[in-house]
């Protein structure tokens, strides 16, 4: 899968070179591409409307209040921005390990758990130390604790070839079941009523851009994943990755150690994740609430496949997700239809996708 | 080519061969590059069993496919019973009386023996697992083989499980019985049971096609037997011919068919072998008693020195351990025992990127499987066994010039016909993936070399192509070790030819003009 998804471009370029059109092919291989991306969003956005037809709510009102709310309006793109900082590193763990071949399904676990170990652990060492010192130590702590809760699943996988979308989703209900124990039992406030950690003091936490109230989160999230993307697609060790995600045999062949680099990889990619919950914690929450859980990691898994593990698709896409989301959340007020309409329109898009592929696939077929 | 070919054109006419169940009328099938058939023709008696040899590639599915219907021929016909028919489907093979029981098992192992053979009866009815039982059981004891119709096929053995498909195929009205490899997964004691089965299958009067390559079983089981050799048939050796000969005789005329005559090619080519210059300088790569665990072919005791320039060719059947020794020596597998010295270094503990580092190179025979990244360039699958070395690499990050200038140079060495260095590999044809395979393994610092299977799946001439590199390469002083099933390429280009058998070395002999004979002998352990 991930071989397909990053050897796309490839595939596309020789296939213009071998067009006689020259020019003329180039262009309508452009053209293609530009239908492609926009056919599907266009679609899914028509089959929406037409579902809140259904439910007897105006669409053009529907996309109007997520627009409005989600882009325009100086709060809500705000809330937008800081939206996608931690979407944006977990992206960036999935792309390392779809492009790895491996189907790390158990961000959940790993961005929850990590979130309720620096919720604990930053307001400890607040006191202690610089705000700077404070941060960065709870964001590498936040990135250990991720990577470490997919320590079991990468060795059953590395060396046992145990089926890892199983493994990772198991730890996904221990890491959540687990995580509330922790935040119930162990590092709960005793100065509140309701199970939660303490709370982070707002000047603790990371750093607003400028004068907005947009966290910097953001900025690592992109950091990272254009960072990803570059590795992925750039060195060597990006390289030896996708040809273990590709061809396992040939990595052998080769003479890769494949258990290592898939161990490396889970690492790389809950790491990832980890880092996502921390930059949640001290970025936005800033503690934890029992049963607390907003499954992104989940939530961001269609999205990267709709960027086709491509960094900077993933981008586009995540800022959109986080417009529908945040301007969802007000839609979904104001009209009445539920906030989980947003997966209902990423779903249709992901089908949507699909059924492009799929007519693209004919067309080409018939075409030869 | 060489057989007597019955009455060539009268195709309208009546079959030249009356009698016959099934005739394949001089059947030709071509897949893009390769005559996989050519102008074979083939004739099925009731109660007989008709053994189909030849080495892997030489045609045996590719007729077995016809047969079974899921191929259909592009030129000549197929008569049943003396009349013109297509077989066009697996089903409409199975209208024809002609059922199918091949290599790996076609059961629902989870399902009872009865269940599977309801299955494919209508989806509304419940299945009638007493009558089918009954008429199981029925047509078991005339062929005399005992199967409990509830247990689960899971818990029979191979061999039991292949009488229950007979037993299906059977109960479905074949008249004639294609066994593909059917003894390859199966003890010395299933095939003797099954050789046995066979005897009164042919007793009932059912034709029975049984494929092999082991020699010792084609003459046990068989009684016609006919040879095909690189999509042609050979020969054929008719059941009074095979009475006559008895069995030493039939066996050598079977080898000299299989593995082909000092006919002109052979001799002229054997010749021009003859003439290299004999190597005595010291061996560069000597392995001993290397052994490697594996479940199917245990290897044990392989002892074995190559010189520069000297091409050591080990021959054999396939699937006698000659991957799993190839696999150990480049370091994708771990030795059980035994060392690897390439110049005097022990290599055998160090892992594929040290030896090759040291100058060992394998050229894999799964050029697609193992030996390429399909999806990906062909430039990088050029450096897929450098990647992150100076100077494609620099810190880590790829250098696109390098990595293209080293593509464009090995693209043009090699003559690997390609649309571009970025074109996915896995597009380009056999040949041409062969190529670029050779290109990444024979340049740089490369000191030995195994090839296995090099020109498996090739046509003829980028067979000769590639016999042209592995000659280059021993010129150039590399130790060469050549792996193939073609007893041709062997003799073609080894100055010594071990033959491997079970995971042993059984025997190593010096090129020379009784090479053939010998060879041939220990290949079918006749001379053992």
């Amino acid at each position: 899968m991930s071989g397909t998804g990053s050897e796309t471009t490839g595939m596309g370029a020789a296939g213009a070179t071998l067009a006689p059109g020259g020019r003329g092919g180039a262009w309508r291989e452009r053209g293609r591409l530009v239908v492609m991306t926009l056919g599907p969003i266009l679609g899914a956005l028509v089959l929406s409307g037409l579902l809140l037809l259904v439910l007897g709510v105006d669409p053009l009102a529907y996309y109007g209040y997520v627009v409005e709310r989600g882009l325009l309006s100086p709060y809500g793109v705000q809330a937008t921005f800081t939206r996608m900082g931690p979407l944006l590193l977990i992206a960036a763990g999935l792309i390392v390990a779809f492009r790895a071949g491996i189907w790390n399904l158990g961000g959940d676990g790993q961005f929850l758990l990590s979130a309720v170990v620096v919720a604990a652990l930053a307001p400890l060492l607040a006191p202690l130390m610089p705000v700077w010192l404070v941060l960065l130590a709870a964001l590498l702590v936040g990135a250990l604790v991720g990577a470490a809760w997919s320590l079991l699943p990468a060795l059953l996988k590395a060396y046992q070839g145990v089926n890892e979308i199983i493994t990772t989703l198991m730890m996904t209900f221990l890491g959540v079941s687990f995580a509330n124990v922790l935040v119930k039992l162990f590092f709960r406030d005793p100065t509140t009523t309701v199970p939660q950690t303490r709370t982070l003091p707002v000047a603790d936490r990371l750093p607003r851009l400028f004068d907005t109230t947009v966290s910097s989160g953001v900025l690592i999230g992109l950091v990272a994943i254009i960072a990803v993307h570059v590795v992925m697609t750039r060195t060597a060790f990006g390289l030896k990755l996708r040809i273990v995600g590709a061809n396992p045999r040939a990595a052998v062949h080769a003479g890769l150690n494949v258990p290592l680099l898939t161990v490396l990889t889970f690492a790389l990619s809950a790491g990832l994740a980890g880092l996502a919950g921390a930059v949640e914690i001290l970025g936005v929450q800033g503690n934890v609430r029992a049963d607390w859980n907003p499954a992104y990691s989940l939530t961001v898994i269609p999205l990267v496949f709709l960027a086709r593990f491509n960094g900077f698709a993933s981008i586009a896409f995540v800022f959109l997700f986080s417009v529908l989301s945040i301007g969802g959340e007000s839609a979904a007020r104001r009209t009445g239809v539920p906030n989980f309409f947003t997966l209902v329109v990423v779903a249709i898009l992901l089908v949507m996708l699909g059924v492009t592929e799929y007519l693209d696939q004919r067309r080409r077929a018939a075409g030869r | 080519m060489t057989e007597p070919a019955p009455s060539p054109e009268a195709a309208s006419g009546p079959p030249p061969s009356s009698g016959a169940i099934v005739t394949l009328d001089h059947v030709t099938k071509r897949f893009p590059g390769v005559v996989a058939n050519d102008r074979v023709a083939f004739d099925l008696f009731p109660g007989e069993v008709h053994v189909l040899l030849g080495e892997n590639g030489a045609g045996k599915s590719t007729l077995v496919g016809m047969l079974s219907g899921l191929q259909t021929p592009d030129e000549g016909g197929i008569l049943i019973d003396g009349r013109e028919a297509s077989i066009s489907s697996p089903a409409r093979a199975l209208e024809l009386g002609i059922g199918t029981v091949f290599q790996h098992s076609m059961l629902v192992p989870s399902l009872s023996v009865v269940d599977n053979m309801a299955l494919g009866g209508s989806w509304w009815s419940r299945p009638d697992r007493t009558g089918i039982a009954a008429r199981m059981a029925a047509v078991a004891a005339d062929i005399g083989v005992r199967i409990d119709p509830h247990a689960r096929v899971g818990t029979l053995s191979l061999g039991e499980q292949q009488q229950v498909e007979i037993v299906r195929a059977l109960m479905r009205g074949s008249r004639v019985l294609i066994l593909d490899e059917a003894t390859a997964m199966l003890t010395p004691k299933g095939a003797e049971d099954l050789g046995a089965l066979m005897r009164r299958l042919t007793a009932l009067g059912i034709a029975v096609v049984f494929i092999t390559h082991k020699l010792n079983e084609a003459l046990a089981f068989g009684h016609r037997i006919t040879v095909l050799r690189l999509g042609r048939k050979v020969g054929e050796i008719a059941p009074e011919r095979l009475e006559a000969l008895g069995p030493a005789a039939a066996t050598a005329e079977i080898i000299r068919l299989m593995f082909g005559t000092g006919d002109r090619k052979a001799a002229a080519e054997g010749g021009a072998r003859a003439v290299r210059r004999r190597v005595s300088a010291p061996p560069l790569l000597e392995i001993e008693e290397l052994a490697v665990d594996d479940m199917a072919v245990p290897v044990s005791g392989v002892t074995l020195s190559v010189a520069p320039g000297e091409i050591v060719g080990l021959a054999g059947i396939d699937g006698n351990g000659q991957k799993q020794f190839a696999e150990a020596l480049a370091g994708q597998r771990r030795l059980a025992a035994g060392t690897i010295r390439l110049g005097g270094e022990a290599v055998e503990r160090l892992d594929v990127g040290g030896r090759r580092a040291r100058g060992l190179s394998y050229v894999t025979d799964d050029r697609l499987g193992e030996g390429t990244v399909g999806s990906f360039p062909v430039s990088l699958n050029l450096l897929l066994k450098q990647v992150g070395k100076d100077p494609f690499w620099r810190n880590g990050f790829e250098r696109p010039e390098p990595i293209a200038a080293h593509a464009e140079r090995l693209v043009g060495a090699y003559d690997v016909r390609t649309p571009g260095i970025s074109t996915p590999i896995g597009k380009l044809s056999g040949g041409n993936i062969q190529k670029a395979l050779l290109a990444r393994e024979l340049t740089g610092d490369t000191r030995a070399v195994i090839f296995a299977k090099p020109t498996y799946g090739l046509d003829v001439q980028n067979i000769r192509a590639t016999r042209q590199r592995i000659r280059e390469a021993a010129d150039r002083g590399l130790a060469v070790i050549l792996i193939s099933t073609d007893l041709e390429e062997v003799l073609e280009l080894s100055d010594r030819i071990a033959v491997m058998s079970r995971g042993h070395v059984v025997g190593m002999v010096d090129n020379d003009d009784a090479a053939r004979a010998r060879v041939g002998e220990l290949m079918s352990g006749v001379g053992a």
